[in-house]
């Protein structure tokens, strides 16, 4: 049946792929299709964002500076550190450096379960203040650069509701992620990826710089709202 | 195989992207201390895109692919997110004027 | 090419494995093809069967066969299972999973168990709206619209909204399948502009799939999220933008009409060409309307808020970009014509169901136009007008392209011939009937009447009895075909490997195709379409009809 059974390749080729490039080539593709749908995904709350904040911009601007801007610039440290390390594993899969691999992809994942700690310090800063949307809701405060203006405490539950969908939404795609990541930490100690055949470290490195870049937005977009004010 | 095989990136010039995306971190939260008017937004999403496109082009090889499609993949992602939220704004930007 | 009679213990995907097991582990294009044929076929007779109900209940001015509250529930979950679980999936997921990579000489599509996760996907998702319809329904519309469903009704909304959420993701992975399946996996040869334009159509509605899908997905998200949390995202009181929603859901929910038409356009395309044994005319155009129409499908989905509160402005750019849309669709209209002009017209079933496409989807379309016109929008905004309207493109568009699709391929599908006759009869059953349904409500919307009310004035009675008469008349054109199509399964004629004398790399495997679909892997040399070189068929052979 297989026409090409002299064809020399690795076990990981499916049969229905005439060669390993083609399958390669295939896997990349459909991982950046992948993405689009993720950016879509995420669109559709940047939307809701954006006219939101379009409307209620004071309020927004208030909302924003109750959250910790050194801990939302640390997060964006560590997670761009953890795209370098991701970076780099692709590299080391490339020279067959099979050690420095799995050290990488260990990094990765400790890096990402630090930014989920930091984010959970938060949530858990924001639970202690009352800023979770709901019956407990409470926010009190003046428009930034507005003194007397108080804030509409709908308005501000607002960025709060926005706030939490989408963290809540990256932190999820962070968790797959390490998930991710750790199946591919054992596959490489096992010696299972090749110079010649790591598709999959090259596909969740792509996911992985994908909730990055999400990140590198969400974080003016959150947390840097009319700071100077 | 060696034909067909991917760019390799040095890690030099890995750290030298790293090194960029920090600074441009710190700018942006510098920036947002600073009033420039209606420009902070701007600012602040024009440095993020910077980053962004750092990232796809150089951590997510876009820069060294022979794929046209990959390219074309990216800009469409991104074109479509816009057209949603140019064409939901154009609505909301113009409501109260009619 | 092809010798007559094929023998019938080839080695096929049909035979090839039995039970169960193998075909539920299955991971090969032709069979989860089948298995959507069977799921979907499923949710179109639930669907139809609340259509039943509404028109049943639509034949007398008052409100007596039904309560209220459950017409709500009935018309809401007609569109729902009619939209999600079958116009959707449909084409893309039958014909397309069949033919996608015989038609372009793969072996199967690019991501095997992607696709078959996409069926369990939709058979999940179905599952759970089987369930929420059982214990109460929701009655929202299939639209969802907010603050209604957020904070009023009372219904399952949250379980529909999570059916629907997993069936998109079904949906998308089908089209990240065919995207990449059509860049990558075509056989040697196999050149964009050689491409059957069935693909191109398949590969528009894929492209639509993966950019409009998301937004819907996490819109029913956020529904959810509201419904229980009480956010406000959605809600006036606390500050929220109704509107918001709905420029989200139509988002994904305009486009997701050329989702359903864009394939059975394609189907369209490779039924006139083999009927009339001409090229198609002017290849490329019909190829780049279906692109056209993809891209110019996002930019026009305000058009369903004209009356809804948005700003006069944006309603005027949309109402003007909406126009466009009706050029690519004119282009493949002309251009389908233009191919029958002088050609050697045969009258098959499917090329009824062709001709039955052209006749509908131009009604559909044109009357798209008058709605697209703010002015007249606003005076049949939620009448029958549109009812008749969507119903012209959703039904008549793409159920025609649907089964003129499922005979041109049932004799590769199955290795059997359909009874001619009954094909023959069940197509102008099929257009009667429809047209006797639809085409009343256009008139009826235009006297005012609105929709989603289960009562209506007496000066309505008659209208309204005509439409459910052709409806019955429609049901049996559409069952004519489940019957005699099973029927030709086990005692149809069997069928050579090119019945038709068709162009194309599907008709070059045996009937039924093999597991990998080619004995080995076709090179291509020869155009699209090229019906010129075709020797035309023995008198027997087409002696079917």
């Amino acid at each position: 049946m297989d026409s090409h059974a002299a064809v020399e390749h690795g076990p990981e080729l499916l049969h229905h792929f005439s060669d390993a490039e083609q399958q390669r080539n295939a896997a990349s593709l459909g991982m950046w299709l992948f993405l689009v749908t993720e950016i879509m995904f995420f669109g559709g709350m940047f939307c809701a964002y954006l006219v939101y904040r379009y409307w209620y911009f004071g309020d927004f601007g208030a909302a924003s500076q109750t959250l910790d801007i050194r801990l939302g610039a640390f997060n964006t440290a560590v997670l761009i550190g953890s795209s370098l390390t991701v970076a780099m594993s692709i590299w080391a899969a490339q020279t067959g450096r099979r050690k420095v691999l799995v050290g990488l992809l260990l990094a990765t994942i400790l890096l990402g379960l630090v930014f989920l700690g930091v984010k959970a310090v938060e949530y858990h800063d924001k639970f202690e203040h009352h800023h979770v949307p709901g019956a407990s809701f409470h926010f009190e405060g003046e428009v930034p650069g507005h003194p007397g203006l108080p804030v509409n405490p709908y308005h501000a539950q607002m960025f709060f509701s926005l706030y939490f969908a989408m963290t809540g939404l990256h932190a999820l795609h962070m968790i797959i992620g390490i998930g991710l990541f750790s199946y591919l930490t054992y596959k490489a100690w096992t010696g299972y990826y090749t110079p010649k055949y790591y598709t999959p470290i090259e596909n969740a490195g792509l996911y992985w710089h994908f909730v990055d870049i999400v990140w590198i937005y969400l974080f003016p977009l959150l947390y840097l709202i009319d700071r100077h004010r | 195989m060696s034909d067909t095989s991917e760019h390799i990136s040095s890690p030099k010039l890995y750290v030298a992207i790293w090194l960029l995306l920090m600074v441009c971190t710190a700018l942006t939260v510098g920036a947002a201390f600073i009033d420039l008017g209606p420009l902070n937004t701007i600012v602040a999403l024009g440095i993020a895109t910077l980053k962004a496109v750092v990232v796809v082009l150089y951590f997510m090889h876009v820069k060294y692919t022979h794929e046209r499609m990959t390219k074309a993949v990216v800009v469409s992602g991104f074109f479509f997110l816009l057209l949603l939220l140019a064409l939901s704004m154009m609505d909301y930007t113009t409501r109260g004027l009619g | 090419m092809a010798t007559a009679v094929v023998t019938a213990e080839r080695e096929n995907y049909l035979n090839k494995e039995y039970g169960v097991r193998s075909w539920l582990l299955t991971v090969d294009h032709k069979r989860i093809a089948l298995l959507y044929l069977v799921s979907v076929t499923f949710f179109f007779l639930i669907g139809g069967l609340f259509a039943l109900l509404i028109r049943l209940e639509l034949l007398t001015p008052a409100g007596d066969l039904v309560q209220a509250d459950t017409y709500n529930k009935l018309f809401t979950m007609h569109g729902m299972v009619m939209v999600f679980f079958f116009l959707i999936p449909v084409v893309p997921a039958v014909l397309g999973n069949f033919l996608v990579p015989l038609m372009i000489g793969a072996k199967d599509l690019a991501f095997p168990r992607i696709n078959l996760l996409s069926w369990y996907l939709y058979i999940i998702a179905g599952v759970l709206m089987l369930h929420c319809m059982l214990t109460g329904g929701v009655d929202t519309g299939w639209t969802f619209y907010t603050p209604f469903s957020t904070a009023f009704s009372n219904t399952k909304v949250v379980e529909a909204g999570i059916a629907v959420f997993i069936n998109g993701f079904s949906s998308i992975f089908t089209g990240l399948n065919f995207i990449v399946t059509i860049h990558r996996m075509r056989a040697p040869g196999m050149t964009w502009s050689r491409l059957p334009l069935f693909i191109w159509a398949q590969y528009a509605t894929s492209v639509i799939m993966i950019l409009g899908t998301p937004v819907v997905a996490v819109t029913i998200v956020l529904v959810a999220v509201e419904r229980l949390f009480h956010l406000g995202i959605f809600d006036p009181k606390l500050g929220g933008d109704p509107l918001l929603f709905q420029h989200l859901f139509w988002f994904y929910s305009h486009p997701a009409v050329y989702i359903m038409i864009l394939p059975s356009m394609g189907v369209i395309s490779e039924l006139i060409t083999c009927f009339s044994r001409k090229r198609i005319f002017g290849y490329s155009f019909v190829a780049l309307s279906s692109i056209g129409i993809a891209v110019l499908g996002f930019l026009v989905w305000a058009h369903h808020m004209f009356v809804a509160g948005i700003s006069l402005y944006a309603a005027l750019i949309f109402s003007a970009l909406s126009y466009l849309v009706g050029v690519p669709s004119a282009i493949k209209v002309f251009n389908w014509t233009a191919t029958l002009y002088r050609g050697s017209i045969t009258y098959s079933t499917p090329m009824l169901y062709a001709f039955g496409f052209l006749g509908l989807f131009t009604i559909g379309g044109l009357t798209g136009l008058f709605l697209a016109c703010l002015g007249v929008d606003v005076h049949v905004t939620d009448t029958y007008f549109v009812v008749a309207h969507f119903h012209y493109v959703m039904v008549g568009g793409v159920l025609m392209g649907y089964l003129g699709g499922i005979h041109f391929w049932w004799p590769k599908i199955t290795g059997r011939m359909y009874p001619e006759f009954w094909g023959r009869l069940s197509a102008l059953i099929v257009f009667v009937g429809f047209n006797l349904t639809f085409f009343p409500q256009f008139i009826l919307g235009y006297l005012g009447m609105p929709r989603r009310y289960y009562q209506y004035v007496p000066e309505y009675q008659v209208l309204n009895v005509l439409s459910t008469a052709g409806a019955t008349v429609l049901g049996v054109g559409y069952l004519m075909p489940m019957v005699y199509l099973l029927w030709s399964m086990r005692y149809g004629k069997p069928a050579s490997d090119n019945p038709w004398n068709a162009a194309g790399l599907e008709w070059m495997t045996s009937s039924p195709p093999p597991t990998f679909n080619f004995d080995e892997t076709p090179v291509v040399d020869f155009e699209a379409y090229d019906y010129e070189h075709i020797p035309e068929k023995h008198e027997e052979e087409v002696a079917v009809g």
